[in-house]
């Protein structure tokens, strides 16, 4: 009944806030308005992929295919949606489509989510080595144009990952539909009996996941200009990190979208930080390790005195 | 409403549920009609919950006819159910879970009209119940918790609750709160409501209903008036003898030497029962829990533990599902009997027997799995599993819920029997009745020791009083 | 536990479906070739069996153990072993030594980190491979070092026919099958993993159990790094990476319950078979690298289809 678990919010914001702050100590230059565009350049594509895993993680499964099907859907997006838009769209929207048939079909059947999206990560990544056999495509030109708009005030990734965070926190904490869907995680059964039908619960929230999955993937394109089959295969485990940082639980549908937001902007600024403290590349990967880490036991340490008060 | 007194809600004719070769409900026919509080009543196994679930829209009979006055159905005609489990969403609000089962509730202002409706039927049904309706269900106790799924229940939801069916609706409420409901059926009843209503305090069924509808065996075998039943005459037609006098004959040993205080007050001599009680939720589950904890280990093995646990929650606290009723019975004695880390068949399979039949656990054969087995049955396991053990203490937490009458006989004699041996005995009920039958009992009140009662003390006023003296004084 | 017809063991499909891929590359081939096939199987499969075994303990602890830091463990103990043989002969035992203790290791602080920070087990474990990755990265600076002559010939060996990394997996695979069936500490792994609570309240050690099989599982990955960093002469910083995936497919595939509490070290090796004829059967077809990796993805999908409805009738 504590404080700290009644606001789940309070200790990501912390931990974004007193990473950003020690980035300011490091290096003050990147308290600008192109500094900060600079530290979260990366972060849109993936607080999208963040958002994704939430959706699955909301109703007690997980995604392993994340990734690869982010780097589908951008390698669609560098191919079809910059030659022939029309046929492109149809595509990405197939995919997010058959995300929802997969929800579907992991409800219907009860199979374990983990191994059914594990499976699929093999689809997806073949699908991609199909279209894009060696890096390439071209981002479309209104994509590029959108991902390196130049907003008042605050830098694109900043406005973005507010605007993200305000339309998911909408949809899914302050809709209807959405508080049904956290039912879902929640207690299934009960929404069953209260005449939902889960199975299409399911399918909209793979189907919701598919749809950011397929904006991630848009949006990585956007900022890379070009792609290639294996570009966010690191977006599976960074999602998963994101969601947990971000407040999240595995179980139970206790999600949060802001969170999950922010768990996504603290991994990106992160790698960030890192290059800035001039660390031997050898140890970048196992800092980023050691602050997630790090991260967790902060919380810990803040629930726990939240607890004991 | 001049003509409610005998507009039908459902009826049902020779209704019945067959799953597989088991006959859960045998041909059953029965109208409810506005006004009306049925009390259901009968065993484990008697097709209580398959009946619930055929008049609630949730089962199809497999023959027979089910006939909604009000609509096509269940839920069209204001049909509505509270389970014994709790069927919440925990991460939802109050407010939240209203709206889960209250699907028009739609657009921009759902959550303002979702609080106003739970907050009214809250106030109606539990005056002063200090629920707010933005509270996270996690965040509230279990009585709490069961308090607003009845609210949820007797909510309108964009219609009109017409016949509530309550199973054991009581069992995580104390007597003031019970009380509150039961008076809240009678004036729903009254209002051209129908109830029904599912308990094993008869106590509550004899308060509300109006008529009792007696099931053994997926049959009914009595209905009439509740006036013209007698508890006993009811106990009598479930089928098994009522426990009347509770009293165990002839003199207790002499109380051998402590062999346990906590520093709550918890003391325990060697061969005692000692009996914990007060109103649910009053700290008597989490001092057994912590007590057991903290005397055995996650770390160390052990071979001979220093206590050991009986389950009541047993999905949650005592049952390995996936497991035979062998290996269900013989983890506690694994280590006592290995030989060099390897499990002892042998001494597996002779333990089990014995327990088998020293308990009666009604399996062809113990390699059976657990889930085959009803309720009662199950729990009969998880005493055998805690007796099998040399533990001289045993820690009971309300092991007798959904057991049946015969069940509970075996099992006080049991606990008798090996206390005669010398076991200690821990053992929290939420059954005056059986707390009774201790040697010694604490009562417990806000996670607190409030009475320490032994000898010709121990009766259900002392405890009454212990368990809500210090209420009035706060 | 008395099977009225093969077709219920949930270990048989992996099997099957090994045979079925086994056969239908040799189709091609009108047979020639079956006894090579077989050896390559038996060779690639053992590594995926070991890590598989490992990791099939930890899923049977339940829901939400896994252990993501497998990859980084084989490379990690792989890397460090050859550091410490230096191609000089004699030094085998030494270098399997220091494998293994960075198995102890690495499953320690796995452990440690999802006990003392109460982290979820995918998290912990894969924040902590990004520590051992690093490390990994640190040790080996780019070099590629040899094993030591008599280990490399021992790995790509042979003894009765069979290769002498099978013959590791297969004693492992008994091994672990008797500790399952057989010993108290079998027991009280399937206990915790159907239900922790009700474990621990049956007297279970429940914490020394989770430590035991997350040190197990990174032992297992050790010992496969080592003798995959001996049977491929050098170790290699990506060389773990496809047995993140490949670990829990094999235990899923081989009929293990992903709920926990259920075991099937059978499956394990079925599976493993499985996973490499498949690519192979694929390859022998001319599939591209794209049809191969859909094909694959779809078949473990179909397997896990298959063993489910089965069960849903049974």
């Amino acid at each position: 009944m504590n404080f700290l678990a009644r606001h789940r919010i309070i200790l990501p914001v912390v931990s974004l806030a007193v990473l950003l702050a020690a980035t300011f100590y490091m290096q003050p230059r990147t308290m600008s308005y192109f500094g900060l565009n600079l530290l979260f350049n990366l972060a849109v594509p993936i607080a999208l992929a963040t958002v994704a895993q939430m959706m699955i993680i909301m109703v007690n499964d997980i995604d392993l295919s994340l990734g690869a099907f982010v780097s589908l859907a951008a390698c669609v997006t560098a191919t079809f949606v910059n030659d022939t838009p029309v046929l492109g769209l149809l595509i990405l929207l197939a995919l997010v489509l058959s995300y929802a048939a997969l929800g579907a079909l992991i409800h219907a059947l009860e199979l374990p989510a983990i191994v059914v999206t594990l499976g699929m990560s093999f689809v997806w990544g073949g699908l991609a080595l199909f279209i894009l056999p060696s890096p390439g495509g071209q981002s479309p030109e209104w994509l590029r144009a959108l991902m390196t708009v130049k907003p008042p005030f605050a830098p694109m990734a900043v406005v973005a990952a507010v605007i993200i965070s305000v339309v998911t926190h909408l949809l899914i904490v302050r809709s209807g539909i959405g508080t049904v869907l956290r039912g879902v995680g929640g207690n299934a059964r009960s929404v069953a009996r209260a005449g939902w039908s889960v199975i299409w619960l399911k399918a909209l929230a793979y189907g919701l996941a598919g749809l950011f999955g397929v904006l991630a993937g848009m949006a990585l394109v956007g900022l890379a200009t070009s792609a290639d089959a294996n570009i966010a295969l690191r977006y599976t485990l960074l999602s998963i990190a994101g969601v947990i940082l971000g407040g999240g639980e595995f179980t139970g549908g206790k999600v949060s979208p802001t969170g999950a937001v922010i768990g996504a902007l603290t991994l990106t600024l992160a790698a960030s930080f890192l290059s800035f403290m001039r660390l031997s590349p050898d140890w970048q990967i196992g800092a980023q390790g050691a602050i997630l880490i790090l991260v967790l036991t902060a919380r810990l340490i803040f629930s726990r005195k939240g607890a004991a008060t | 409403m001049s003509d409610h007194e005998n507009a039908l809600i459902v009826t049902l004719d020779q209704a019945a549920k067959h799953f597989g070769r088991l006959r859960a409900l045998d041909g059953v026919s029965l109208s409810v009609a506005a006004g009306d509080c049925i009390g259901l009543v009968g065993h484990n196994g008697a097709g209580k919950s398959t009946l619930v679930n055929l008049i609630n829209g949730g089962l199809a009979p497999s023959s027979g006819t089910i006939v909604f006055s009000g609509g096509d159905t269940a839920h069209v005609a204001g049909v509505r159910s509270v389970f014994q489990e709790l069927s919440l969403c925990p991460n939802l609000t109050v407010a939240e879970n209203l709206k889960i089962s209250h699907s028009a509730l739609k657009g921009p202002g759902w959550r303002r009209s979702a609080r106003a409706e739970i907050r009214a039927s809250l106030d109606e049904i539990f005056p002063d119940h200090g629920i707010s309706a933005d509270a996270q269900v996690d965040m509230l106790s279990i009585a709490q918790r069961q308090m607003v799924e009845i609210a949820i229940g007797f909510a309108p939801r964009g219609t009109q609750a017409r016949l509530v069916i309550l199973d054991e609706p009581t069992s995580s409420l104390d007597e003031g709160i019970a009380g509150q409901l039961l008076a809240h059926i009678r004036r729903f009843c009254a209002s051209g409501g129908a109830v029904v209503f599912i308990s094993h305090m008869l106590g509550e069924i004899f308060k509300v209903a109006s008529r009792i509808i007696v099931l053994k065996d997926g049959r009914i075998v009595d209905e009439r008036a509740s006036g013209a039943f007698t508890r006993q005459g009811l106990v009598d037609v479930m089928g098994h003898v009522a426990p009347e006098s509770a009293q165990v004959a002839g003199a207790r040993s002499d109380p051998g030497s402590e062999i346990l205080r906590t520093a709550q007050g918890l003391a325990a001599r060697k061969g005692e029962i000692v009996g914990l009680s007060g109103l649910a939720g009053h700290g008597q589950a989490e001092a057994l829990a912590h007590l057991y904890l903290s005397r055995s280990s996650a770390w160390r093995p052990r071979k001979s533990p220093e206590v050991v646990f009986v389950a009541g929650d047993r999905p949650r606290d005592g049952v390995l599902p996936l497991w035979s009723i062998l290996c269900n019975i013989s983890i506690s004695v694994l280590q006592q009997t290995a030989r060099r880390g390897l499990v002892n068949r042998q001494a597996e399979t002779a333990i089990a027997a014995e327990w088998k039949s020293r308990i009666g656990v009604r399996t062809d054969d113990v390699r059976n799995p657990i889930l085959s087995l009803s309720g009662g049955n199950q729990q009969k396991v998880l005493f055998a599993r805690a007796l099998a053990s040399q533990a001289p203490l045993v820690i009971m937490d309300d092991p007798m819920r959904g057991v049946d009458v015969g069940t509970k006989q075996d099992v006080y004699a049991m606990i008798r029997a090996e206390a005669a041996n010398g076991r200690t005995f821990l053992w929290y009920s939420t059954e005056t009745e059986e707390v009774c039958q201790c040697d010694r009992v604490f009562v417990f009140r806000n996670h607190e020791i409030s009475a320490e009662l032994t000898g010709v003390d121990i009766s259900e006023e002392k405890i009454l009083e212990a368990s809500f003296a210090m209420q009035e004084a706060s | 536990m008395t099977p009225l017809n093969l077709l219920a063991k949930p270990w048989i499909w992996s099997w099957l479906a090994a045979s079925a891929a086994f056969g239908l590359t040799l189709g091609l081939t009108s047979g020639r070739g079956a006894g090579e096939l077989a050896y390559a199987a038996l060779s690639f499969g053992a590594f995926a069996a070991i890590v598989g075994l490992g990791q099939m303990l930890v899923i049977t602890l339940g829901p939400g153990n896994v252990d993501l830091s497998i990859p980084a463990t084989m490379t990690l103990a792989a890397t460090l072993a050859l550091k410490a043989m230096s191609s000089n002969p004699g030094t085998a035992f030494l270098g399997l030594g220091i494998a293994l203790g960075v198995g102890v290791a690495a499953g320690l602080a796995n452990y440690a980190l999802i006990f003392l920070l109460r982290l979820p087990p995918i998290i912990a474990t894969l924040a902590a491979s990004l520590v051992y990755q690093s490390f990994a990265i640190w040790s080996n600076r780019g070099l590629r070092i040899k094993p030591p002559a008599g280990l490399a010939d021992f790995a790509t060996g042979r003894f009765l026919g069979l290769p002498n990394v099978a013959w590791v997996g297969l004693a492992l695979a008994i091994v672990v099958w008797v500790v399952l069936e057989r010993t108290v500490w079998g027991r009280m792994l399937l206990a915790t993993g159907q239900n922790l609570r009700v474990a621990r309240l049956a007297g279970v050690p429940v914490e020394l159990v989770r430590a035991t099989t997350y040190v197990l599982v990174a032992v297992f990955a050790s010992l496969a790094g080592y003798l995959l960093a001996s049977f491929s002469g050098g170790a290699a910083l990506n060389m773990g990476a496809e047995y993140l995936l490949m670990s829990i497919a094999v235990v899923v595939i081989g009929g293990t319950s992903i709920a926990g509490g259920n075991s099937n070290v059978p499956g394990v090796w079925g599976a493993a078979l499985f996973m490499f004829l498949v690519v192979s059967m694929l390859n022998s077809y001319g599939a591209g690298a794209g049809v191969r990796n859909v094909l694959t993805g779809t078949i473990i999908i179909a397997i896990v289809i298959a063993a489910s409805t089965r069960r849903v009738r049974a």
